[in-house]
C-alpha cells in the first residue's frame, strides 16, 4: 500500500511542480497590479445559501463553499482590489473535474463590473501560458487551444438557441437548463478557443446584478477552456433588500426540499449597505492547472483527493 | 440512498431488478444541479443500460451478497442447494438458472448471488467434469477434418465431442462456452 502511494505521488511530481509555478505566477500577476492578497475564515457561522451547493458542517458552523461573502465585507469596508487563493468545500462533488475540497482563486475590483473580470482572466491565463513557455496556444487532451486575445463570447440565449435548440429566456426550468448545459452546450463549444458565456437568466445568479435594460438577465459570465468550466464572474449585486429577498427564497427552498440548516448571513447583509459597485470572479485553480498539465482528471493535479486522503 | 452516495460498484434496485453500477460520471455546472450518468448492468440477465439522475433524487439500494452453496438435487421445477456454512437449504427456479442448470452435478459447490434472502443466480466453476451417459458409436467417414459427434452428459448437457469418446468416459467441459475440453477418465 505504501509502495503504491509512493509510486502514485512520484508520478504526480511534474504536475505538482507546475502547479506551484502557476500559483506563483498568479500571485505575481495580482501583486504587480496592486491587489491585496487576503485570507478569510474557512469556518463560518453562515454562508451564502445556495440550493445546489451543499456545505459541510463543522460544530454547527459551515466550511467555506467560497470566500465570496467575506471578500465583499472587505470591499464594503473600503478595500478596493482584493484577491485570495483558498480552499473551498462542497459536499458530494466528486468526479473527474471535482473534488469535495478544491482550490479557488477569487478576486474583486471595486468600481468595476463583470466585463473587467473577464479581461483580467484573459490576461491572467495568457500570462501563465507564456511564462510556462507555451506561448499563446496550449495543447489540451489532443486539441490545440488558441489563447490569443480577445476571446470569443456569446450570450446564454445565443448558446442555447444554437446548441440546444431552445431559448432559456428569463426563467427556464432549472433541470432542463443544467442538463442541457452539461450535455448539449459546453461539450459543443469551439474546442480550439476559450469561450465566454455571458448574461445568465436572473435565477441562475443569486449574487449578481441584473442588466439595467434587460431585467430578466443577470450580469454573470463564465469562462470555458477545453470543455473545462474555469471561472465565474459577476457584476456584484449591491442592493441589500434585493439580496435579502433572494437569500430568503433560497433558504425556503433548501428547508423545504433538503431539510438542511441554512441561516441567513446577517453580517454580510448589513455590510451590503456600504458595498460599492464591484466586479468579482471565482476561478477554479485545479481546473486551470489541469489545462496547463494536459490532465484529464483533477486527481492528476492534487496530491491527495477524497478517495486517497 | 441519496443519489450522491451512489458509487461505481454500488448495487441498486430498479423496477425490482438488481443492477451493478459499472461506470459513474459526475457532471456539475459550478452553480447548477449535479448530473449523475451511470452505466448499469443487470445482475440477473447481464444486460447493460444507461441512466441519468439529478441531485435530490435517490436510488434504492440492493442488499446483494454472495454465499457458497452445494447443489443437492433437482425437485420438480427447481434446484435445491445447501448453504455450506449454515447447512440451510434454498431453492432456485430452473427458469432462473437457464442453461446453467445443465452443468449442475450433485455435490458441486457454486457461488450463489442473493438479493436479501432471495437467491437470484449462481456462478458456476469455469470447468466441470461429468460422465457421458449417451453417445452414438462413431461412424468413420473418409474425410481428414476432425470428426465430432453429439454426447449427452450425466448433468443433461449435450456437447459435441471427438469420435473416440465412449459412454462412461468422464469429460472436462468449459462452462463459459459449453465446449468439450478434454477426456479426463477413460471407461475401461
Amino acid at each position: 500500500m505504501q509502495h503504491e502511494e509512493n509510486r502514485h505521488l512520484a508520478a504526480l511530481e511534474a504536475n505538482l511542480k507546475r502547479r506551484a509555478l502557476i500559483f506563483k505566477i498568479a500571485r505575481r500577476f495580482f501583486d504587480e497590479q496592486g491587489f491585496l492578497e487576503v485570507e478569510t475564515p474557512l469556518r463560518s457561522p453562515a454562508i451564502a445559501p445556495e440550493q445546489e451547493i451543499v456545505p459541510f458542517t463543522s460544530e454547527g458552523w459551515f466550511l467555506a463553499t467560497s470566500p465570496e461573502l467575506y471578500m465583499k465585507r472587505l470591499l464594503a469596508a473600503g478595500y478596493r482590489n482584493l484577491y485570495q487563493i483558498s480552499h473551498c468545500f462542497r459536499k458530494g462533488e466528486r468526479g473527474k473535474l471535482h473534488n469535495p475540497e478544491f482550490t479557488m482563486l477569487e478576486w474583486y475590483r471595486a468600481g468595476d463590473d463583470y466585463r473587467t473580470m473577464i479581461s483580467d482572466t484573459e490576461q491572467l491565463v495568457l500570462t501563465i501560458s507564456r511564462e510556462l513557455g507555451f506561448g499563446d496556444a496550449v495543447k489540451y487532451q489532443g486539441k490545440t487551444i488558441d489563447l490569443a486575445l480577445p476571446w470569443g463570447g456569446l450570450t446564454v440565449s445565443e448558446a442555447y438557441k444554437q446548441l440546444a435548440g431552445w431559448d432559456p429566456g428569463p426563467n427556464p426550468d432549472p433541470i432542463k437548463f443544467d442538463t442541457d448545459m452539461a450535455t448539449k452546450v459546453i461539450p459543443y463549444f469551439n474546442a480550439h478557443r476559450p469561450t465566454v458565456l455571458t448574461d445568465y437568466p436572473a435565477p441562475m445568479a443569486s449574487l449578481a446584478r441584473l442588466k439595467q435594460n434587460e431585467p430578466g438577465v443577470a450580469e454573470r459570465a463564465e469562462v470555458f477552456i477545453g470543455g473545462l468550466e474555469i471561472a465565474n464572474a459577476y457584476s456584484e449585486l449591491i442592493d441589500r433588500k434585493e439580496q435579502t429577498t433572494r437569500f430568503k427564497k433560497e433558504i425556503e427552498e433548501i428547508h423545504r426540499k433538503q431539510k438542511r440548516d441554512a441561516p441567513l448571513p446577517e453580517r454580510f447583509l448589513v455590510a451590503m449597505d456600504n458595498l460599492p459597485a464591484s466586479g468579482g470572479i471565482a476561478l477554479g485553480m485545479d481546473r486551470l492547472v489541469m489545462l496547463f498539465c494536459d490532465a484529464a482528471s483533477i486527481d492528476e493535479v492534487i496530491a491527495f483527493n477524497s478517495d486517497n486522503a | 440512498m441519496d443519489i450522491s452516495e451512489v458509487r461505481k460498484g454500488s448495487k441498486v434496485l430498479i423496477d425490482g431488478q438488481p443492477y451493478n453500477i459499472e461506470e459513474a460520471e459526475f457532471m456539475k455546472p459550478g452553480k447548477g444541479r449535479a448530473i449523475y450518468r451511470y452505466r448499469l448492468r443487470n445482475l440477473i440477465d447481464g444486460k447493460s443500460m444507461e441512466r441519468t439522475y439529478h441531485s435530490g433524487e435517490s436510488m434504492q439500494e440492493a442488499n446483494i451478497s454472495t454465499r457458497e452453496g452445494q447443489y443437492l438435487y433437482k425437485e420438480a421445477d427447481h434446484f435445491v442447494f445447501m448453504n455450506t456454512d449454515t447447512f440451510e437449504q434454498y431453492l432456485i427456479d430452473a427458469k432462473k438458472l437457464e442453461d446453467k442448470q445443465h452443468y449442475l452435478k450433485e455435490g458441486m459447490i457454486v457461488v450463489t448471488l442473493f438479493l436479501g434472502d432471495q437467491p437470484l443466480d449462481i456462478t458456476l466453476p469455469i470447468f466441470i467434469e461429468a460422465a457421458v451417459v449417451k453417445t452414438d458409436i462413431a461412424v468413420r467417414t473418409d474425410t481428414v477434418t476432425a470428426q465430432m459427434k453429439r454426447a449427452t452428459l450425466e448433468t443433461g448437457l449435450e456437447v459435441d465431442v471427438p469420435t473416440f469418446v465412449k459412454e462412461g468416459d468422464v469429460l472436462k467441459i468449459d462452462t463459459r462456452t459449453g465446449n468439450y475440453v478434454e477426456r479426463v477418465v477413460t471407461k475401461k
